[in-house]
């Protein structure tokens, strides 16, 4: 046992949570498409007004991604819990935090990250201006991991709760908000001529906070619901 | 030596047992029997530490498993019900996941060598999706090669397994203690286990 780092053992939880999302590709798929769809539905309900398509594009592409993130999270740890296998990673003799931060970075990977990468494409539909889209795309790449951790500590807490999936909104939609504010901020500041270095500092300063306490708070949430 | 004194457990209002206490030296066999809904998941899980009794205490070599965590979990191999064999993984990749994760990665030889022991020769590279439910179960059971540990909990083993699986395991379960193993299991089979076993029956 002495031989296996903790870093070896996240790294082996996010190659698994990842080799499953490729045998079952649907899951991630549902939630992309959800973003694209979202997405382009208001310059399609708004018509060509570019000024008005310009002004709500920060706005619109955060919320699509909060929920889109949303969407992906009661499969966080369901699966895992049906089969068993949260328990023996409860029972491991790793630490539980370890293979739950491991989890969570899979989620990022496979929600948060194609989100962030997807952003700049269709951010041309509000035609935004290219540096524009580039703050858009820093924004959420600061800012989508602080929904997976902050939305794991939801999935925890509703874990085998009878409609976990509406009370995980309610619970962590709230909790949402300052990324919201600040990332959506932090491209309308850019376009304000303002800069985006203090937004994004803020969502940085969001991200240490979560990397902090969101593993160490699933991981409790999680030990409760398996009791 | 695990050691439980006066536990008790309780599900909504109802008391499923108290006062109930035993010691298992190493080498020693606990055989958990009772009727359905009599308690046996219920103490099995407490002695892994997943839900704290209403009463009582466990004990691993003296000292109470709240305190020791980690190293408690290290000692322990625990297989419920629920087998956490994953249906898109290959049963080789289950094995070998399964043992990363529990803190004891193996090699691919090693993992090949124990499915092959259980009977799944040939099926290293299926889908578990395709396999049986007694081969499942007994993709399950490799982590009990796989794993070394001291003190193996396990929770209706048997299920699903045919007789050539069921003779298998039980000289599995023997090898390991008569290397100094201890072994908490329930089941409504009999087990023809050729070392020392001692009955606790839950009513």
């Amino acid at each position: 046992m002495g031989e296996t780092s903790l870093v070896a053992v996240l790294g082996a939880v996010i190659r698994r949570d990842l080799l499953l999302a490729l045998r079952r590709k649907s899951d991630v798929l549902t939630t992309l498409f959800f973003f694209v769809i979202v997405v382009s539905l208001f310059p399609l309900g708004i018509g060509p007004e570019m000024a008005m398509l310009r002004k709500i594009a920060p706005g619109v592409l955060w919320v699509a991604a909060l929920l889109a993130t949303m969407l992906s999270l009661p499969r966080l740890f369901a699966a895992d819990h049906a089969d068993g296998t949260l328990e023996q990673m409860a029972l491991s003799a790793m630490p539980l935090g370890v293979l739950v931060a491991g989890k969570i970075v899979a989620h990022w990977l496979l929600s948060g990250l194609p989100l962030a990468l997807l952003a700049p494409v269709l951010g041309l539909q509000f035609d935004l201006p290219a540096d524009a889209l580039g703050v858009m795309m820093l924004a959420l790449l600061v800012g989508t991991p602080v929904l997976s951790l902050i939305g794991a500590v939801g999935a925890g807490l509703t874990l085998g709760v009878r409609g976990g999936g509406v009370l995980v909104s309610l619970l962590v939609l709230p909790l949402y908000v300052p990324v919201l504010i600040f990332g959506a901020g932090a491209v309308e500041a850019h376009i304000g001529g303002l800069g985006a270095t203090a937004h994004l500092s803020l969502l940085a300063a969001f991200l240490a906070l979560a990397a902090f306490f969101g593993p160490w708070a699933t991981t409790v949430a999680l030990r409760i619901a398996l009791e | 030596m695990l050691e439980a004194s006066n536990l008790e457990c309780v599900r909504g209002e109802k008391s499923l047992f108290r006062g109930l206490s035993f010691r298992l030296e190493p080498g020693a066999c606990l055989m958990v029997q009772g009727a359905n809904g009599s308690g046996k998941t219920s103490l099995l899980r407490m002695l892994c530490g997943l839900s704290p009794p209403a009463a009582g205490e466990i004990r691993w070599n003296g000292k109470p498993i709240r305190k020791l965590a980690e190293d408690y979990r290290g000692e322990l191999l625990y297989c419920g019900h629920a087998g956490a064999v994953k249906d898109e993984l290959t049963a080789l990749e289950n094995a070998r996941i399964a043992a990363t994760l529990a803190g004891a990665p193996v090699e691919e030889e090693a993992a090949r060598a124990a499915l092959r022991q259980l009977g799944l020769k040939g099926r290293e590279e299926l889908p578990a999706r395709v396999l049986s439910a007694g081969q499942k179960r007994r993709v399950a059971l490799t982590r009990l090669l796989l794993e070394k540990r001291r003190l193996w909990v396990l929770d209706e083993p048997l299920t699903a397994l045919d007789r050539a699986a069921v003779a298998n395991l039980c000289g599995v379960i023997d090898a390991h203690l008569a290397g100094g193993g201890m072994a908490v299991l329930t089941s409504h089979q009999d087990l023809p286990l050729a070392g020392r076993v001692e009955h606790l029956r839950l009513d």
